[in-house]
């Protein structure tokens, strides 16, 4: 328990230093979705239609901006070798750098996305389920996003080909979310969407810590 | 017996000894197959001479799925038991199976439009097949993405066995979703549902497909051991 208080709170003051990374997420994700307005013109119930895949789309490619920066410093500057090689279980060290990410990238999509909604015009009724599925996808996008982060380190273009590795995988999370608001304005109900979407999760959090490990330990030998 | 193979020298008289009969055998099979799918078989009572589009369509995706679960298992044989060919199978792959899948979407692109009245339909098949060609490019991207082989070897062997979720989830698809794609016909627990007088050209052009397969992965593999010989020579002259 020690280990992990330790290692979260050396991820949460290296986070907290690096705050605009943060502010910078947010800022692409609420300028991507406003794009749209001007793109496809500002009549609202089209608007409406498309908000909530708009929304998630943006939330995606948000979500990859911040990914490479995952392991990246630490493998520039060597810290990533000491941890491979300490007694912590390297897997419960990913672990916990997925949890900080996602707590300074996915929380705040989180709490951006209302003040989105409102401006997609999206119906306040799928507002929960929207929030839901925003609340178990970016986790996600988190946790195979790590493993992507751990393929790249010391690649040549890493940024443009983490995108290219990561977003193919995390289509179905894209698929169930946008489709839970569709779900529940044709009166289907958006339980199915939700238990997959929960499902999904559960298997990468079960399955991706390792696969990250491997890599990281590939990236370092 | 499995690291039998691995010395490159031996792979190479092997498979120098063995590519003519694959080349002999793949060029009567497409024969055989191409007579039987154009001449020898019966139109569709639907569809017309349009039928035959799946004498490719089906095979090339058989190929698309099976190139990938090879470059899977070449990848866990290269991280598991450092095989010194494993990976260079995958990555000699990778292309072909590509092109399989490439292949497999345009021609039941061409099939759609005339059958289905579209090019195109966000199905879970088509979907997850698309996805599949994504992943082929990913891995070639990412082995290439790095100065030193090795470490892009070993980093896209990863990537693959990370993806190959999605190989069930194609073959599945169209038992799972509501799809407009056809429900399985060919491997089934029930038996096929295609009549004999099909299944033999579509055998015989899915036995061809994969003789090519075999053909062109023994010729990009000596190539690709050419390739680090050259590599290691230049290395060597350019430190002299």
């Amino acid at each position: 328990m020690n280990t992990v208080i330790v290692l979260f709170r050396r991820e949460a003051r290296l986070a907290m230093r690096q705050s605009a990374d943060s502010v910078m997420v947010i800022a692409f994700f609420v300028i991507a979705v406003v794009l749209f307005p001007f793109g496809v013109g500002p009549e609202p119930n089209m608007l409406a239609r498309i908000g909530p895949g708009v929304i998630w789309v943006a939330a995606l490619l948000a979500a990859m901006l911040s990914m490479e920066r995952m392991f990246l410093g630490d493998y520039e500057d060597g810290a990533l070798e000491l941890l491979v090689l300490s007694p912590a279980p390297l897997e419960l060290i990913v672990c916990i750098k997925v949890l900080v990410h996602w707590l300074t990238t996915g929380v705040p999509l989180i709490l951006a996305a209302p003040v989105l909604f409102i401006m997609m015009n999206v119906p306040e009724e799928i507002w929960p389920v929207l929030l839901l599925t925003l609340l178990l996808g970016t986790p996600v996008l988190s946790l195979i996003g790590s493993v992507g982060a751990a393929l790249i380190l010391g690649a040549r273009r890493g940024g443009v080909l983490l995108s290219l590795l990561v977003l193919p995988l995390v289509i179905p999370v894209l698929i169930f979310a946008a489709g839970a608001g569709d779900a529940v304005l044709y009166g289907a109900g958006a339980k199915a969407n939700l238990m997959l979407l929960g499902g999904i999760l559960l298997g990468s959090l079960a399955l991706t810590p390792w696969a990250t490990a491997q890599a990281l330990r590939e990236a370092v030998a | 017996m499995l690291h039998y193979f691995a010395n490159p020298t031996r792979f190479q008289r092997l498979s120098l000894r063995v590519e003519p009969w694959l080349l002999a055998l793949m060029v009567i099979c497409f024969a055989a197959g191409l007579y039987f799918s154009l001449f020898a078989s019966p139109v569709d009572y639907q569809q017309g001479h349009t039928v035959r589009i799946m004498y490719i369509h089906v095979p090339a995706a058989w190929m698309a799925l099976f190139c990938y679960t090879a470059m899977a298992v070449s990848a866990a044989v290269a991280l598991i038991w450092k095989h010194a060919l494993a990976d260079v199978a995958a990555k000699a792959t990778a292309p072909i199976g590509a092109a399989f899948t490439f292949i497999a979407l345009v021609t039941g692109s061409l099939w759609g439009k005339p059958m289905w009245g579209t090019w195109w339909v966000w199905d879970a098949r088509l979907t997850s097949v698309l996805v599949l060609f994504f992943l082929y490019l990913g891995y070639m991207a990412l082995r290439d993405a790095f100065d030193e082989p090795g470490r892009g070897a070993r980093a896209s062997a990863i990537l693959v066995l990370v993806g190959f979720v999605n190989v069930p989830i194609i073959k599945f698809s169209v038992d799972w979703w509501n799809t407009l794609h056809q429900p399985s016909s060919v491997l089934r627990m029930q038996g096929p549902t295609i009549h004999p007088d099909m299944l033999t050209p579509l055998f015989l052009m899915a036995a061809a497909f994969q003789l090519y397969y075999f053909w062109l992965l023994l010729v990009r593999i000596r190539r690709e051991l050419m390739a680090n010989r050259l590599r290691i020579l230049r290395h060597r002259q350019a430190s002299e």
